[in-house]
């Protein structure tokens, strides 16, 4: 994959050493020393795209370059707010530091050269393996006025789930953080409600953390017990 | 956890939660003490004119909507949780029934989303892009005819709605023929389609589109111009563009208030650059110009639909790399649609490779390299965007869809408070909110 070019035919270089997430063996997720087929000692790193160098390429250095400006002129330094940026099949993302996101998001949508004006909601990701920052939000936010698209990324660790709420900046974000809650349970501060939306209001636990069980119950079928799709065989 | 709405109290049989609704006597008590005539209206879960289960609650004052709130996940049913434990290929077979209105919108853009990861957008075959077009544009009619029918019955015109569901029903004849399935059809598939079209499709596509013509002016004749129908549409549900904007509306909703925003034209995917079609607007940010934006988009997709049968050349409608491709071929057995004898001849009596290769493919499915990327298309109801996860493994990491009717829902609030109970109905239904998407 690294050869592979952006939107406007700038090659992007990825970073080598990207974001390890994760680390799996073996090959036919049998891990209980039933793998008699020699792939048992395999050993492979799952790492998410990392940052990539200037130049991004297209438009996206303009945005950035945009935006750099914009949160210096509120005397902010950039590189305290945008952890990394990452150029990735086409698309770009900024990593912001928690504690600037409603900052970083009103510049994007109020600076006349930017003018993100369309948030398209948030949605949670939880990297198990991404020790310290395991929860992550992501947002999408489209301009319409120049027809571009970007996403934000923030992560907070388990042990501290909490994002500040966009929902001053975008109303829209309203029932999305609240989804994002009732799934992650990342605490959007500053939320108006943030209650549960789509699992009852006593419902214990965040269904979709990796450590939730998705549940279920094995099935006969002709004669056979087919385990739960939780329990079922994942080739890793 | 407990929430201030889910108090817990030990009782003999273990702890027992009050959850929201428990505390009627206390909400009864004060409006008794406030003395005056606001009585809080629950609307739904169950109820004919909210689209499914969708909970209002409604506290009027009279004949008047003083707040209005919903109530949802009534629908949840975990799709993007059971996502993560099945294959690439499999995740067609869940996101399709998300939005069930809208199945091939669902469809496409969870397979653009992992195409785009797999990084082979450009080895797509070109008539399995013109199929998926001619598929959502047909979807797109049936989808704003059920929006027109039902609407219409809440208001009380059956005879709009036997019309609506007359007509959706000659779309879902052509699904079943093309898919075998009138809904939930899983039909397109990471890489490609499921399939090719049947024998006779183009010729029963050509005889949709001639009925439709004739069809479509009826809407116009019977509803258009009808006082009733105007007096009760017309200024109701009303959202103007700053509100739109803020509370994430798009769609015909943002169409109504007269921006020409269409994902089709502002970001086109699957070739919609080089198809003729028009952006119909209403200025008049209502009920009534929803219903005349939606009118006019299935005359417009009659246009699109026409120019991918001119289109339609043979060639294959997977994509070439047999790394990713189903292995399986289907075939029309004399109980319907399964596998392909000849391709289970060839697997299980002459090729051991093509039996692994298959069995492999099946079993454990393609691996799809780690990232992430946002795929949005402009489904019926505003931009349906896929955010899909890859962790490098066979399965979705997360899929997480931005359903329209789930974000043009927030806008219910601001379109009904300050108006009449029966404008809630109209409301809604210019919303056009499908639970299954909603709640996912």
């Amino acid at each position: 994959m690294s050869d592979e070019q952006n939107s406007n035919g700038v090659p992007a270089p990825r970073d080598e050493t990207g974001e390890v997430i994760g680390v799996r063996k073996g090959m036919f997720g049998a891990n209980n020393g039933g793998d008699t087929s020699g792939y048992g000692g395999l050993v492979r790193t799952v790492t998410l795209p990392g940052a990539t160098p200037r130049p991004y390429g297209g438009w996206f250095d303009e945005v950035a370059d945009e935006l750099e400006g914009a949160l210096e002129e509120q005397d902010l330094l950039p590189e305290n707010a945008i952890e990394k940026t990452v150029v990735d099949r086409g698309e770009l993302t900024f990593h912001i530091a928690r504690e600037h996101l409603p900052t970083v998001a009103r510049t994007l949508r109020d600076d006349p050269a930017l003018r993100f004006e369309l948030c398209t909601g948030v949605s949670g990701v939880h990297f198990l393996g991404d020790k310290g920052r395991e929860l992550h939000a992501v947002y999408h936010l489209r301009s319409i006025t120049h027809g571009r698209l970007i996403r934000l990324e923030v992560s907070a660790p388990d042990s501290d789930p909490h994002v500040p709420s966009l929902v001053a900046v975008y109303p829209t974000n309203d029932w999305h953080e609240r989804e994002t809650y009732d799934f992650f349970g990342l605490i959007f501060d500053g939320h108006p409600a943030l209650t549960r939306i789509m699992m009852p209001d006593d419902w214990q636990g965040f269904p979709q953390r990796k450590d939730y069980p998705l549940g279920g119950i094995a099935v006969e079928y002709k004669g056979a017990q087919i385990p739960a799709p939780d329990q079922r065989r994942s080739y890793s | 956890m407990t929430t201030p709405h889910a108090t817990p109290r030990a009782t003999t049989e273990g702890t027992v939660y009050t959850v929201t609704g428990g505390d009627w006597d206390e909400v009864v008590e004060s409006a008794v003490k406030s003395d005056d005539e606001r009585i809080i209206v629950n609307m739904g879960p169950q109820h004919p004119s909210t689209h499914g289960v969708l909970r209002l609650i409604l506290e009027i004052d009279g004949e008047t909507v003083t707040e209005a709130r919903c109530g949802i996940g009534y629908l949840h049913t975990g799709i993007e949780k059971n996502l993560e434990f099945r294959n690439w290929t499999q995740g067609t077979t869940f996101v399709t029934r998300m939005d069930y209105l809208t199945p091939f919108f669902n469809e496409t853009a969870y397979c653009l989303g992992v195409e785009k990861l797999l990084g082979i957008e450009d080895q797509i075959p070109d008539r399995a892009t013109v199929l998926r077009v001619l598929l959502m544009e047909l979807n797109r009619i049936s989808s704003h005819l059920v929006c027109i029918a039902t609407g219409g019955m809440e208001l009380g015109a059956t005879t709009i709605m036997i019309y609506g569901f007359r007509d959706r029903e000659l779309v879902l004849d052509l699904f079943e023929l093309i898919t075998g399935l009138r809904m939930n059809h899983a039909f397109v598939r990471p890489g490609g389609l499921a399939q090719d079209l049947p024998p006779g499709a183009v010729d029963q596509l050509r005889e949709f589109v001639k009925t439709m013509k004739k069809n479509l002016p009826e809407y116009d004749k019977l509803a258009t111009g009808n006082p009733i129908f105007k007096a009760r549409m017309q200024d109701v549900g009303y959202l103007d563009l700053t509100g739109c904007m803020a509370l994430g509306a798009t769609g015909p909703i943002l169409r109504s208030a007269g921006l020409p925003h269409d994902l089709r034209k502002t970001d086109p995917y699957c070739g919609y650059e080089t198809y003729e079609f028009d952006v119909p607007t209403a200025d008049s940010c209502d009920a009534y110009g929803r219903f005349l934006i939606r009118l006019e988009e299935m005359r417009q997709s009659l246009r699109i639909i026409e120019q991918c049968i001119d289109r339609l050349a043979p060639g294959p409608v997977m994509v070439a790399d047999k790394k990713i491709a189903w292995p399986a071929q289907l075939a029309l057995g004399p109980d319907g649609l399964g596998n392909s004898l000849d391709h289970i001849k060839k697997i299980m009596g002459t090729s051991m490779e093509a039996l692994i290769h298959h069995f492999k493919l099946v079993t454990e499915g393609f691996r799809v390299p780690a990232g992430q990327t946002y795929t949005a298309v402009e489904s019926p109801k505003g931009e349906l965007g896929v955010h899909v996860v890859s962790d490098g493994g066979t399965r979705p990491y997360r899929v997480h869809f931005r359903d329209p009717s789930f974000t043009n829902l927030q806008a219910m609030a601001a379109m009904c408070e300050g108006g009449q109970v029966a404008d809630v109905i109209v409301a809604v239904a210019s919303i056009d909110p499908v639970m299954g998407g909603v709640d996912r």
